[in-house]
């Protein structure tokens, strides 16, 4: 037996493959990009029964080598041997739904045709059994002419047994398989009727719960209120739960902050240390629990089968602005971030529809904002009620929110009748099983955007706050003089301010959007740091940038402000990954021109009126 | 008649698909997932009131959804 080096998992979406692959590797995976495309390699360490570790492919779900999308084209280009960079996988774990066997035999002989080795997982067999379907693998492995392991992915049923299959598996490729099929797709659905046939011992007229359930989940009455009243329980929990959290962070933050006053000797290296580093970094970190809570209704969402209900839900209300039901899920998860938003428009196999959805991304209320919304709403908002339990600070909140959203819907039906004109778009998508969703996978997928998010931090976040604060200290002011007006920054801010005089903002504003255009919530940091650096005294400079705010930004100044940062491109990392998605320049540029555009507008049109309604 | 018209419910027998209407991909896309001449489907969920679009196909043990202009190009008769 030869060395095994590479494994790749194959088969049809929605097989229960990512799970498989998440039981095999458990936390050890990487993720990155396939070279000059826009699909995700994911790849894990497995270690066989003798102890060999190998590198386990995950490779991308696929309906047909003959589709259109450009998941199944790396599939069949990785498996085929014939993608560049790529080795050619020594064995392949061919995943099928056990209680699905028809349709997922089609793609299976496809993939044997290769004549690659390969064995057969045939999963999810308790969603099978509870279907009331009695299977009989070696039937199907004898008709297959490859190894067929039974696997609850999972639960963990069947891993062992199918990575000492793997470590079985002979490493050349079977002529013979290759010359005993190769059929067309009528004739590949026909041989998969027989083998499922073969393969099912009995079978119980046993309702299935998908019917049951979905009467009421995609009822036409009740399915929306019910996706609805989630969506409300999920943005109140997200602000509600999170509290507790990153009130603890920021208490560490602030622990730190004092500890490294208390220890150090004044000077410009403890400064450093507490305006930049701590002050800055740690106002980003705080939104990590907000990150993780909404991120974790996601996941359950997409693992348990109801984020494709919710795409059904929503086809309707997106057709009407030329989008289809598949964008609703980046979308949502744009509310997290734009970023995970933006990679998971993969999923949307029109390129129209997909260029669509990656422009209006952005505009959903990222978590980026509340740092920026929730310091300026506590600094001008009066913290009175409008109504039974409705308070003016979350009304204000809600309406930004609002506004986000109903601006993506106008760019959206503007995009498609302009530079993304083009058919209308299809919705064509499997409703997957229900299933319960696995505590480890959701923790798997919930650390890897938790560290995402913490790398950004820890990186743009960083150097944009440091690069500020240097700018904000140097040159050091004479007697008399204000920091600000000495500083490298006081003449960035000159620059810039006669382009935002007009909508009222003022120099410290525009300046805080300078290393704002790293992340939104820099601006935060930038206004706390200028406004720390260019006190004139002691007790100005201990006051909090939400009293300095309060006491020097009129309530249109500050309403222009938030109004910006609905719309502003205020993002290095997502205007990077629109670059990745779109594999160029040219949409991400379209992007940030049109949205700066509009939060330049946004941000006037507030100003004017508000001064105008003499607020 | 097509397949947008049919009871919700009852099976009902693929009998041509009028593939020239469909995009391509489209096309491509729907015969992977087993619609296609012969084939046995069912509309099992049909979506919001009004327009009563997209559906949901009941397909083998597998649940699609499809627009209601898919369904169009799907002619069948009673199972």
């Amino acid at each position: 037996m030869s060395r095994k080096h590479t494994v790749a998992l194959v088969g049809n979406p929605n097989s229960g493959k990512s799970a498989l692959f998440n039981a095999l590797t458990g936390a050890r995976q990487k993720i990155a990009n396939y070279a000059g495309v826009t699909v995700e390699r994911k790849a894990g360490r497995l270690t066989l029964p003798s102890g060999e570790p190998v590198e386990l492919l995950d490779l991308p779900g696929a309906y047909s080598f003959d589709a259109a999308s450009p998941d199944e084209a790396v599939t069949r280009d990785v498996v085929k041997g014939t993608f560049e960079g790529e080795v050619v996988p020594d064995v392949l774990i061919l995943v099928l739904d056990a209680a699905n066997l028809e349709q997922h035999l089609v793609f299976a002989q496809e993939v044997l045709e290769l004549g690659r080795p390969t064995i057969v997982a045939l999963n999810m067999v308790d969603l099978a059994e509870r279907d009331g379907l009695t299977l009989d693998p070696e039937a199907l492995s004898e008709a297959l002419g490859v190894p067929v392991i039974p696997t609850v992915a999972v639960r963990r049923r069947g891993i062992t047994e199918l990575a000492a299959a793997v470590a079985e598996a002979e490493t050349h490729a079977d002529e013979e398989a290759h010359k005993r099929w190769h059929l067309t797709l009528p004739e590949r659905r026909l041989s998969a009727k027989h083998m499922a046939r073969a393969a099912i011992l009995s079978k119980s007229t046993r309702h299935t719960i998908e019917n049951g359930v979905d009467r009421i989940l995609l009822n036409p009455w009740i399915g929306p209120v019910i996706l609805f009243g989630l969506l409300f329980v999920i943005f109140q929990a997200v602000f509600a739960w999170a509290t507790p959290f990153a009130d603890a962070l920021e208490g560490g933050v602030g622990v730190l902050s004092a500890g490294v006053t208390d220890t150090m000797a004044p000077g410009i290296f403890r400064d450093f240390l507490t305006e930049g580093v701590l002050a800055g970094v740690g106002s980003v970190v705080v939104f990590l629990p907000q990150i993780v809570i909404l991120f974790a209704f996601i996941l359950v969402m997409e693992a348990s089968g109801y984020m494709a209900r919710a795409a059904f839900l929503m086809d309707r209300l997106m057709a009407g602005v030329g989008l289809s039901g598949k964008s609703f899920i980046p979308l949502l998860s744009s509310f997290a971030c734009a970023i995970p938003g933006i990679m998971a428009t993969r999923s949307i196999a029109d390129p129209k529809d997909r260029l669509t959805t990656i422009l209006i991304a952005p505009l959903m209320t990222c978590s980026a904002r509340l740092p920026v919304y929730a310091v300026i709403i506590s600094a001008v908002i009066p913290e009175t009620t409008v109504g039974a339990g409705v308070g003016l600070q979350g009304l204000v909140l809600f309406a930004l929110y609002v506004a986000g959203i109903v601006g993506a819907m106008i760019v959206a039906l503007v995009l498609r009748r302009t530079v993304t004109k083009g058919a209308a778009s299809g919705f064509i998508m499997e409703l997957p099983r229900y299933q319960l969703p696995r505590i480890k996978d959701l923790a798997i997928g919930l650390w890897q955007r938790a560290w995402v998010f913490l790398r950004r931090a820890g990186t743009i976040i960083f150097v944009a706050t440091i690069a500020l604060w240097v700018l904000l200290s140097f040159p050091k002011a004479d007697e008399g003089e204000s920091q600000l007006d000495a500083s490298y920054a006081g003449a960035v801010a000159d620059t810039i301010h006669p382009v935002l005089e007009p909508v009222g903002f003022n120099r410290e504003m525009s300046l805080a959007l300078v290393p704002a255009i790293a992340a939104r919530e820099v601006a935060v940091s930038a206004l706390a740091t200028t406004y720390a650096i260019n006190a004139e005294d002691e007790d100005l400079a201990a006051q909090g940038v939400t009293e300095r705010i309060a006491a020097l930004w009129t309530l249109p100044m500050a309403l222009a402000f938030l109004a910006w940062f609905v719309f502003a491109p205020q993002c290095l990392s997502t205007i990077a990954v629109a670059r990745r998605e779109t594999n160029g320049w040219k949409w991400p540029i379209v992007m940030v021109v049109y949205l700066f555009a509009l939060a330049w507008i946004a941000a006037g049109a507030t100003y004017w009126i508000a001064v105008s309604l003499g607020l | 008649m097509t397949l947008d018209g049919f009871d919700s419910g009852r099976t009902a027998r693929i009998t041509s698909v009028n593939w020239a209407i469909l995009a391509e991909d489209e096309g491509k896309r729907l015969q992977a997932l087993g619609v296609d001449e012969g084939a046995e489907v069912a509309i099992v969920h049909r979506g919001v009131f009004g327009t009563r679009d997209p559906l949901a196909l009941r397909i083998g043990n597998m649940t699609i959804a499809i627009r209601r202009a898919h369904a169009a190009a799907i002619e069948v008769e009673a199972a």
